[in-house]
């Protein structure tokens, strides 16, 4: 199972009537058990990607070829939670087919449990967040789509979550899409970075990172920080796989 | 305890005023209730109330379901919207007597045309009333559905329905309210029963009493329908939200 995309071009109209260039290129492939990272800077044309890749926009040039009847499970950088439904109801509209066992494991590891009856608008943004998170790992998906899922969040929170996602993402073989802006959660989390320029988006660079999440030293995060930096910063021709 | 009070104090007030006014003007509150209790003695009460109360049933809930219907498919579909928005500033304009008249003149003083005149009175602010609802749909949570791959029945339950639910909420209110005025004129113009058709007897006598008995009466009924009917399930509808200060 993987997924190919090839996206040439994605412009639209502003309401000015103008046309904007968000992507212009970008190229990479993604496979089962894989965490693909894409970073780049704010307002880059990533959610616009992303859309593109779940099938919610059609409108680009290029082409993306999904597994047939792959399962998505997508954490949006809001949580959109349906505020008329509990957090179980939430993620069981989701997944009707979780049984039990299953969903309060996930609400277990996510630290849910005592909130599994309260309505949306009764948690804090990070409980709602976890929410999201259950909500895409309830189904199973074969692919899992994580938009910022640590954005506006405390530090301590942030890293605790981020440990969450890494053991979700562990114990099972899905194709995941992280997208951040964050180098730390990036190199932290990813098996393969894949480096975006800002606005009209084309790939830097597309690097894999050998060592297993779990081993990943210190230093070695701090050098392949160095290196994305480097990258993002200095010459933007290099596009190889080190 | 308050509702109480205050009628009481309505109760009160129109008595002090029978007094000021004298018997012929307004009678007191014991003489329009002795013509409650005989009416009711002959069942002529009862009969005429629930003949009402069918028709308002009966037009509420067909005004309900096909300005819900009507509504959504223009807030979803643009050319929907374009093809019936002159009929519905029509319709929202037209005077509910000509509506009546009309109905009564094209159909035959017949049921199905009071019911109808009723419907038609109601509709369009059905219809307005969603059509907002719908165009304020949010993307975010449609899109949500969408990548989950929840199916569209289950979507339209879980997802749409509920931000639809106070604006059928609103909808109801104002339409139910719109209903009860326009069923006794219908009554009045057409039919030879229901409160309407007794109060236009009691008009055409200027038999006070019996009019307002009748008056009151389906004022109480509206009441306890308001109260036992519509505000629990507005509750209902909106108990995920935070309680207003």
């Amino acid at each position: 199972m993987q997924l190919e995309v090839d996206i040439t071009n994605k412009a639209y109209e502003t309401a000015a009537g103008a046309r904007q260039v968000v992507l212009d290129g970008v190229k990479f492939s993604l496979h089962a058990g894989e965490v693909g990272v894409l970073v780049g800077p704010s307002g880059c044309g990533k959610s616009t990607m992303l859309k593109i890749l779940v099938g919610l926009d059609h409108d680009y040039q290029g082409h993306v070829s999904r597994p047939a009847g792959a399962r998505i499970g997508m954490v949006f950088q809001e949580p959109r939670l349906l505020p008329w439904r509990s957090v179980e109801e939430n993620v069981r509209l989701a997944a009707p087919h979780a049984d039990e066992a299953k969903l309060s494991a996930l609400f277990t590891i996510l630290e849910l449990t005592e909130h599994r009856s309260h309505f949306p608008g009764e948690l804090s943004l990070g409980l709602a967040r976890r929410v999201a998170l259950a909500r895409a790992f309830a189904i199973d998906p074969d692919f899992l789509i994580l938009d910022e899922p640590l954005a506006s969040l405390d530090d301590a929170l942030a890293a605790r979550l981020r440990e969450q996602i890494a053991t979700l993402v562990g114990s099972r073989t899905v194709m995941t899409l992280l997208v951040t802006h964050n180098m730390d959660d990036a190199v932290r989390l990813g098996d393969r970075l894949l480096l975006l320029s800002p606005r009209p988006a084309k790939l830097l660079a597309d690097l894999p990172i050998r060592t297993p999440r779990s081993t990943r030293g210190e230093a070695e995060i701090a050098a392949i920080k160095a290196d994305i930096a480097r990258r993002i910063n200095g010459d933007h021709s290099v596009r190889d796989a080190s | 305890m308050l509702r109480l009070l205050s009628f009481v104090v309505f109760l009160a007030t129109w008595w002090i005023a029978a007094l000021l006014a004298g018997d012929a003007k307004l009678p007191a509150p014991p003489a329009v209730l002795a013509v409650m209790i005989t009416e009711a003695r002959s069942g002529a009460l009862f009969v005429n109330l629930g003949t009402t109360l069918a028709r308002v049933a009966l037009a509420f809930t067909l005004a309900m379901t096909l300005g819900a219907a009507i509504g959504y498919l223009m807030g979803r579909v643009r050319l929907a919207d374009r093809l019936g928005d002159p009929w519905l500033i029509l319709l929202l304009n037209l005077p509910a007597l000509v509506v009546i008249v009309l109905a009564y003149i094209l159909a035959g003083l017949t049921e199905v045309a009071a019911i109808a005149a009723i419907a038609i009175n109601k509709l369009p602010t059905a219809v307005v009333t969603l059509r907002e609802g719908t165009r304020a749909l949010d993307r975010a949570l449609d899109e949500m559905a969408t990548v989950f791959a929840i199916p569209r029945w289950r979507a339209f339950r879980h997802v749409i329905l509920p931000q639809l639910a106070p604006y059928i909420a609103a909808a109801a209110r104002s339409g139910l309210s719109l209903v009860w005025k326009i069923v006794l004129v219908a009554e009045l113009l057409g039919r030879p029963n229901g409160v309407g058709f007794e109060i236009g007897v009691a008009f055409q006598l200027f038999d006070i009493p019996l009019l307002l008995a009748y008056s009151l009466t389906f004022a109480a009924v509206v009441l306890v329908i308001e109260t036992l009917l519509v505000q629990p399930f507005e509750v209902r509808l909106s108990r995920w939200r935070p309680r207003a200060a």
